[in-house]
């Protein structure tokens, strides 16, 4: 079959690989109608996560029809069946699955020893990205075997475009699950930095959930416009200072919630900061870049909340974390608990309250995905997110 | 917004720049003294090794991710230091000879340095010139976004993502401890 397969920084190919098979009596193998290319996906291509070896494949935005089922997961998922299938691998027989913290299953890992080693414990096995996450074969993919897969898909019913429901998997779960855990009161602004594919979801998140006033960052014009489309006031970060701008609408007093939706590859602004970032990241010495943290750090209001959708994969570094402290700030961060929420956000597609489709912006054949890797990660011809059919 | 394309042609003369000043620079901080000497020129020992040090910085910034326009322009004005000190040490120098190659070459390196700075610039000239797309009507919405705001107030969220009641910014009414 044809992958997208990592081979190095830069360098994501279009190979012919052996087609994946059942190996344990849990699995589905699923033929992929649509997939896309996820923010996370570029830390792989630019090689600023570790933990990639030659040869894998990439890709954990997916879904498509069930074409074989295990004999253990027979009674959840049967041939034919048309799925979404969520990022995070979950076994749901665990203490976090019981708990819904998928994200974090302590089995769907099968290089535990190693993650449990790096993190102190293990999360969970995910698609496509790394070994220390248990180096499963991704979905940019024209087939994908799905581990634990009578517990890791979620059934999408007739009516429903593939565009219209693929970001159940990743991007909207994760913006919902960004707002969410903020716990988005009536009277809050919620800033949100990044309008990639995951800002614009915790935008209208936010918005659904009920937030009075929401903020978005970015410097990408049309990446702003259609945040404002999505209803936040925007910020150019590259012509205003955020700082400046956040404190003028919350009339001195800060945002109550915080949103990183950039991650580790925050661009360098014109702070000293950011030009610290660059040397250390430079000459090797630190792996992730936190302006956005910082930033949110000081300019969050006191006792306020933080929230993470961003990935991070390593050490920042001068972080002002006596700030935080005695600024009493709440932290909510992680990988998102995919299908913990999406039985609902399946419904409120379903009723016409959203349809996520509104962020597509390149639609191509999978053999185009290498090229489509770098328009989107260098933001030319107005990309913000790019849907892959095999 | 500053467009940078990390894999154009600008942009890959940029990285060559980038090692290259690293190189110099290594060799000026760790030389500093021999390539005084040679020039007649001992001593700017010191000042040979502070300027190996801005190289270095240069060729960091340059190698970094990100828009590798500054570091160019940082260059460039090096550059310029760099021959206002060559040549005023040039006056009743034995050595002049060997100064002036040292002249030459860095003359050739601004001439590179300044056909990158050309080329990022003209790149992003030409990413400028390109038409924004019209994303104003992409909400995502059935309705407008006034009558979107709260409709899934309703929605379940777990007690584990909730915040403290007393860590709610509410109407001050509501925000005693006792209450
Ligand atoms: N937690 C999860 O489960 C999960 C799931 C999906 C994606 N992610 C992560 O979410 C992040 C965003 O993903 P995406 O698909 O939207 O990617 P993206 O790269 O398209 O979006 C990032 C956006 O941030 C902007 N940005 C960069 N520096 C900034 C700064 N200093 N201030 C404000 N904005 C800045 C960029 O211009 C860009 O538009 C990534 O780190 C990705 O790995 C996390
Ligand atoms: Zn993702
Ligand atoms: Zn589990």
């Amino acid at each position: 079959m044809r992958a997208l397969v990592w081979h190095g920084a830069n360098d994501i190919r279009c190979d012919t690989v052996p087609d994946p098979e059942i190996e344990h009596p849990r699995d589905a193998i699923v033929k992929v109608t649509t997939c896309a290319i996820c923010g996370s996906d570029l830390h792989l291509h630019d090689n600023v996560m570790p933990g990639m070896e030659k040869g894998d494949i990439v890709g954990h935005e997916f879904m498509g029809e069930v074409m074989e089922v295990g004999s253990e997961a027979k009674s959840a998922l049967k041939v034919g069946e048309r799925v979404v299938v969520p990022f995070t691998i979950w076994c749901g027989e665990c203490d976090q699955c019981k708990r819904g913290n998928y994200s974090v299953c302590e089995r769907s890992n099968r290089n535990k020893a190693m993650a449990d080693k790096l993190f102190g414990h293990t999360t969970a096995g995910l698609f496509g990205y790394t070994h220390l996450t248990g180096g499963y074969a991704g979905g940019q993919a024209e087939y994908v075997r799905v581990p634990m897969a009578d517990r890791t898909h979620i059934k999408i019913p007739g009516g429903l475009t593939d565009e219209q429901v693929l970001f159940l998997g990743d991007i909207f779960p994760t913006g919902w699950q960004a707002a969410a855990q903020c716990d988005i009161q009536p009277t809050d602004t919620v800033a949100i930095w990044g309008c990639g594919p995951v800002g614009q979801m915790t935008i209208r998140s936010a918005i659904l959930l009920g937030a009075r006033q929401v903020i978005a960052i970015d410097r990408v014009p049309e990446r702003l416009a259609m945040a404002k489309a999505g209803g936040a006031i925007t910020i150019d970060f590259e012509e205003e200072s955020v700082v400046e701008r956040l404190n003028e609408l919350t009339g001195g007093k800060g945002p109550e919630k915080c949103i990183d939706a950039v991650g580790m590859e925050a661009h360098a602004t014109a702070t000293l900061d950011s030009m610290y970032d660059r040397a250390k990241q430079a000459l090797m010495l630190e792996s992730d870049r936190a302006h956005v943290l910082r930033e949110m750090i000081y300019v969050c209001r006191p006792a306020g909340t933080l929230s993470i959708p961003g990935v991070y994969g390593g050490l920042v570094d001068k972080m002002p974390f006596g700030m935080a402290m005695n600024k009493g700030l709440t932290w909510r961060m992680g990988q998102t608990h995919v299908n913990r929420w999406t039985d609902d956000l399946l419904n409120r597609i379903q009723e016409g309250q959203i349809d996520p489709s509104f962020v597509i912006t390149h639609t191509v054949p999978l053999d185009q995905g290498p090229e489509m890797y770098k328009t989107f990660r260098d933001k030319r011809d107005g990309c913000i997110k790019v849907v892959l059919k095999p | 917004m500053a467009y940078y394309d990390r894999s154009s042609a600008g942009d890959n003369l940029a990285r060559g720049l980038g090692w290259f000043s690293i190189g110099l620079g290594v060799a000026e901080l760790m030389a500093g003294r021999s390539i005084a000497r040679w020039m007649g020129m001992e001593d700017k020992t010191n000042l040979i090794r502070a300027y190996g040090v801005r190289e270095i910085t240069a060729g960091v910034g340059l190698l970094a991710l990100g828009d590798p326009k500054p570091w160019i322009w940082s260059r460039i004005a090096g550059d310029a230091v760099d021959m206002a000190t060559l040549a005023a040490g040039m006056k009743d120098n034995p050595r002049a000879g060997n100064a002036r190659i040292a002249f030459g070459a860095v003359m050739a390196a601004t001439a590179l340095d300044v056909v990158c700075a050309q080329k990022l610039h003209q790149e992003e000239a030409y990413y400028r010139s390109l038409p924004v797309p019209d994303y104003s009507d992409r909400s995502g919405f059935p309705r407008p976004v006034s009558a979107m705001r709260g409709a899934a107030s309703d929605a379940p969220v777990g007690e584990d993502m909730r915040t403290p009641k007393i860590l709610r910014f509410q109407p001050a009414q509501s925000q005693s401890a006792n209450s």
